[in-house]
């Protein structure tokens, strides 16, 4: 599952480990820590395509100021994954091109 | 009601907003801080309060030295909304969403303590999946103790360049080279500003240190580098980095490119308000105007930390707070009236002398670390609204074609209609359309920033609860709406 | 500011005060009658009703108490369409003209009935020859299955369209200056002095001499115009808009306060509010716009806002047109509306034919539309 892109997690405190699902994938994360962050620890990317030319895109700043991380985060498209915890059980999708107006539950 | 009254609201629990909690408190301000994070910390000490990381040595200490600002901040009588956003700005109000639900706050005095953002690196190939910023890679060694992955290349300019490649060097992470892209004339211009530097002498020590580190380290840094460019693979994401260094092309495989160009205010609220701002040709950012409490030019708001003007994290906390002591004081008979004018006078005299010494290392930092043209005013093809896909050249055309400023430049292009709203590519922007108009930035402007300063769904906005009264703030009487009563 | 010019005194035969829609649309119909034109525009900060409307080229309920607007509205959608293809023609710039009908959503059965009954007056005023349909719930359903439940139903124009706003100032802009106009973006004007048949406009250190100037300024034709002979008692009444973010589209037809953009964004609407030269937005305003987007169309619910903003109309006192030649000082033409994207067509067509020749076609009635009948 790790590939060559994925961010390396580095001897850290204890926490606990969160499992959730990102595009059908299991993927775990640390308690606390942001989606974006989780996929990119799980090498899963580009996380979106843009509205515009379809190109792909993954987070840039991790601080909620680009908007590049915008994922389907449990049914909400067009949602920042810097800005969200992950949550036992989370549904996440890439965000590919425009959103549709409502989303499907997954 | 669903609106209540404070004294000061705090927006930003960095180390400015914190500081100035703290003291508006001890002060008897009732206070409310609202932060978008979950934790206290701001972006700097992020984290702090419940350190991920095992190894202390690889933050450093200046990273621990939040951890006691925290605990007083998380112990001190104070009313504090975490995860919550703020989307909506007046004098004495303002809308923040919350678990899925918008409501209205309102309050005597706001202050914004917002902090920076990292400034934009427009060049070819940015978009591409695995670019990230060296703020982010920060954020992800304090918030998840994740490391980049390798083939890592970091590029850029400034202070935080130096300080995160060592940072990730002693966390055991490969680094493939550091790409410096200062202009190597600005190590002759920066010797202008020595007398402040040698004032600053600890920074520059600082920066030295770091400097030996990496050397000795063996990680590779190659200086004056330039026409960076990164590239994907044909599954999307970074597959390398290519530049010129000493007139040589070179290519480097990466799955990580971290970039830096500094760090510049977010005036996102500030602009949202209408405050003036001026811009700073030496740092090429914008700045609200203030007065020497903090004060914007909108009567009652306040503004301290990096969104005031970058300073680092201890002149953040020194500004916090100058401006508690300000606003308290300054509210008067309402909250307690605890100082006497000549107390209150060495108090703040004294805060201000700290934070002139920590600042006297700026210009020369502002000097050496100034972006490179190239970055300020990109080549044609780089894309400089990354939301809407709008490219340096496309600017260029419609600035020739009509436009005199950003808000036209904004109309005919879309750049700044995006969800980001001119967060990543105003200051190109401004830039480019100076450059077209052979004009000062100061005197081409920025886009109008209005509400909401963070998208919430309209679903959000309709459930609203409705105020009882209309907007208390006055209106002015417009010459124009009296001559046609008349 | 003077961004974009060099001072010193310029020549024209048409000076045009004012770059928006309603400036470069009658610019361009000069352009085409032979005529070299210039424009003389506010800047990147004037207070624009070109780039804040709703995109609407909108012809059902237009004209009600005017059946002379009634008949300038259909003329002017009906060369929308040759009006486009020009300038995507000669520009490469798509302005998304849509002319596929529009529907005027009415969330009451009685808002329905009251319009219901001003459309079947226009329908006698116009002998029979005005287009609309009244639809129930379930007809409109039928047209547009994603409206509310509990809306009431709405009205058909056949008429109606949408276009971009903004891509139409950037391709007439573009094709106005392709031309050999001038668009000079020196800053307000504040003098325009006739002088024996010929006009001087003052801007800053700059002058620009004419044989015809045309005031089409806005909310600043109103201190212009008497110095003139004319009169533009405008003022200005504000809409709030809001955009959210992209959708795959959903909606095909503009409605009066719900439209899809051609960018996929949803755009929503408005409000009339009479609060001086205040562009701002509100929060009660936005909210109420909220509510009645999603009770439109509940599904917009999770749409987040991306951008709003406050536009300022400008309105006459009876909310018509003003098409009128200077008497006192013949070659100076004030031209102000409140439509001007809809009026775009025909301000490049017959209205600027009547500039350039003096000489209005009969049936545009512009007669009607001149400013005495304020204080009749």
């Amino acid at each position: 599952m790790l590939n060559d892109s994925a961010f390396k997690r580095l001897p850290s405190n204890a926490a606990e480990t969160i499992s959730f699902r990102v595009e059908g994938q299991v993927v775990t994360a640390r308690a606390g820590e942001s989606v974006a962050a989780a996929v990119l620890a799980a090498g899963l990317g580009p996380t979106r395509t843009t509205a515009v030319s379809t190109s792909p895109r993954a987070p840039y700043c991790m601080m909620g100021v680009c908007f590049e991380c915008l994922m389907v985060i449990d049914g909400q498209a067009n949602t920042q994954g810097c800005m969200i915890p992950v949550v036992e059980g989370m549904e996440v999708g890439f965000q590919h091109g425009a959103r549709a107006v409502m989303e499907e539950s997954v | 009601m669903s609106t209540v009254q404070y004294d000061l609201a705090v927006v930003g629990a960095g180390p400015a907003g914190m500081a100035a909690a703290i003291e508006s408190a001890h002060r008897g301000l009732n206070v409310v801080v609202i932060d978008e994070q979950p934790r206290a910390g701001g972006q700097i000490y992020r984290q702090v309060g419940q350190p991920v990381l095992q190894d202390k040595r690889i933050l450093g200490p200046e990273y621990y030295y939040g951890a006691d600002l925290v605990a007083e901040f998380s112990a001190a009588k104070i009313e504090v909304l975490h995860s919550a956003t703020v989307w909506e700005i007046g004098a004495r109000h303002l809308c923040l969403s919350l678990e899925g639900s918008s409501r209205r706050i309102s309050f005597s005095r706001l202050l914004l303590a917002t902090g920076a953002q990292e400034r934009p690196v427009p060049f070819p190939g940015w978009t591409t999946p695995g670019v990230m910023t060296c703020g982010a890679a920060q954020i992800m060694l304090k918030s998840s103790g994740l490391a980049p992955s390798e083939p890592l290349v970091i590029a850029g300019s400034g202070p935080l360049l130096l300080l995160i490649a060592c940072q990730l060097q002693r966390a055991g992470v490969s680094i493939a080279a550091v790409l410096d892209t200062t202009p190597s004339r600005h190590y002759v211009e920066a010797l202008r500003e020595l007398p402040g530097a040698l004032r600053g002498w600890r920074y520059l020590l600082k920066g030295c240190k770091l400097l030996m580190e990496l050397r000795s380290a063996g990680v590779k840094r190659l200086s004056g580098v330039q026409q960076l460019r990164a590239e994907g693979g044909s599954d999307g994401k970074l597959a390398r980095v290519r530049f010129r260094h000493k007139d040589r092309e070179q290519t480097l495989a990466c799955s990580t490119l971290l970039v830096h160009q500094g760090v510049v205010p977010n005036v996102q609220l500030t602009r949202s308000l209408g405050a003036e701002h001026r811009w700073d040709e030496l740092q090429q950012c914008w700045h609200p105007c203030l007065d020497s409490g903090g004060e914007t030019s909108v009567g009652g708001v306040f503004v301290a930390g990096d969104s005031a003007g970058i300073g680092g994290a201890l002149v953040a906390e020194l500004q916090g707070k100058l401006a508690a002591i300000e606003i308290a004081s300054r509210l008067g008979d309402t909250g307690q009236q605890t100082q006497n004018t000549e107390a209150h006078d060495q108090d703040t005299q004294k805060l201000q002398q700290a934070i002139a010494q920590q600042l006297a290392i700026r210009p020369f930092l502002d000097r050496l670390y100034r972006p490179a043209a190239v970055f300020l005013r990109p080549a044609d093809e780089t894309l400089v609204c990354r939301c809407e896909e709008v490219t340096a050249g496309d600017i260029r055309s419609v600035a020739k074609n009509g436009c005199a400023g950003p808000n036209q430049a904004k109309a005919f292009s879309r750049a700044g209609m995006g969800p980001c709203q001119g967060r990543m590519c105003g200051l190109t922007v401004s830039q480019l359309m100076a450059e077209v108009h052979n004009a000062p930035v100061s005197e081409v402007g920025y886009y109008n920033i209005r509400s909401p300063i963070k998208p919430v769904t309209l679903g959000e906005l309709a459930s609203m609860e409705p105020e009882l009264e209309s907007e208390l703030e006055p209106k002015l009487e417009s010459e124009f709406v009296e001559q046609a009563k008349a | 500011m003077s961004v974009g010019a060099n001072p010193g005194r310029y020549e024209a035969e048409v000076a045009v005060i004012g770059g928006g829609l309603v400036g470069l649309a009658v610019a361009l119909g000069l352009q085409d009658q032979g005529l070299t034109v210039s424009i003389i525009d506010e800047g990147d900060i004037a207070i624009r009703a070109s780039r804040g409307n709703f995109g609407l080229v909108w012809v059902q309920g237009k004209g009600d108490t005017c059946p002379a607007y009634a008949r300038l509205s259909r003329l002017s959608a009906r060369l929308w369409g040759p009006f486009a293809e020009q300038l995507t023609a000669s520009t490469g710039v798509d302005v998304q003209l849509s002319q596929i009908g529009g529907l005027f959503i009415c969330l009451t059965e009685q808002e329905l009935e009251q319009r219901r009954l001003m459309l079947d007056a226009m329908r006698d005023e116009h002998n029979g020859d005005y287009p609309y349909e009244v639809l129930n719930h379930e007809q409109l359903k039928a047209k547009v299955p994603e409206i509310g439940p509990t809306v009431a139903g709405a009205t058909w124009g056949p008429e109606d369209g949408h276009v971009n706003p903004l891509l139409l100032l950037r391709a007439m802009a573009q094709r106005f200056i392709a031309n050999g106009g001038r668009l000079l973006t020196s800053g307000p004007v504040t003098r325009v002095e006739p002088q024996q048949g010929r006009f001087r406009v003052h801007c800053g250190d700059q002058q620009f001499e004419a044989d015809k100037v045309v005031l089409a300024a806005g909310l600043g034709n109103r201190d212009l115009a008497p110095q003139l002979g004319l009169s533009a008692p405008v003022v200005p009444n504000r809409g709030q808009v809001l955009i959210a973010e992209r959708v795959q589209h959903f909606l095909d037809y503009p409605t009066g306060h719900v439209r899809q953009t051609g960018e996929g964004t949803i755009q929503c609407g408005d409000s009339k509010e009479d609060v001086g030269l205040d562009s701002g937005t509100t929060t009660d305003v936005v909210a109420t716009i909220a509510r009645r987007a999603i009770t439109m169309f509940p599904l917009l619910k999770k749409v987040r806002l991306i951008r709003s903003w406050g536009a300022l109309r400008v309105m006459t006192p009876d909310g018509y047109p003003i098409y009128q030649q200077s008497q006192q000082y013949p070659g100076a033409f004030l031209v102000s509306c409140h439509s001007g994207v809809t009026l775009a067509a025909a301000h490049a067509g017959p209205i600027a034919e009547w500039i350039a020749t003096g000489i209005a076609d009969p049936s545009l009635s512009l007669e009607e539309f001149h400013a005495e009948r304020f204080s009749l």
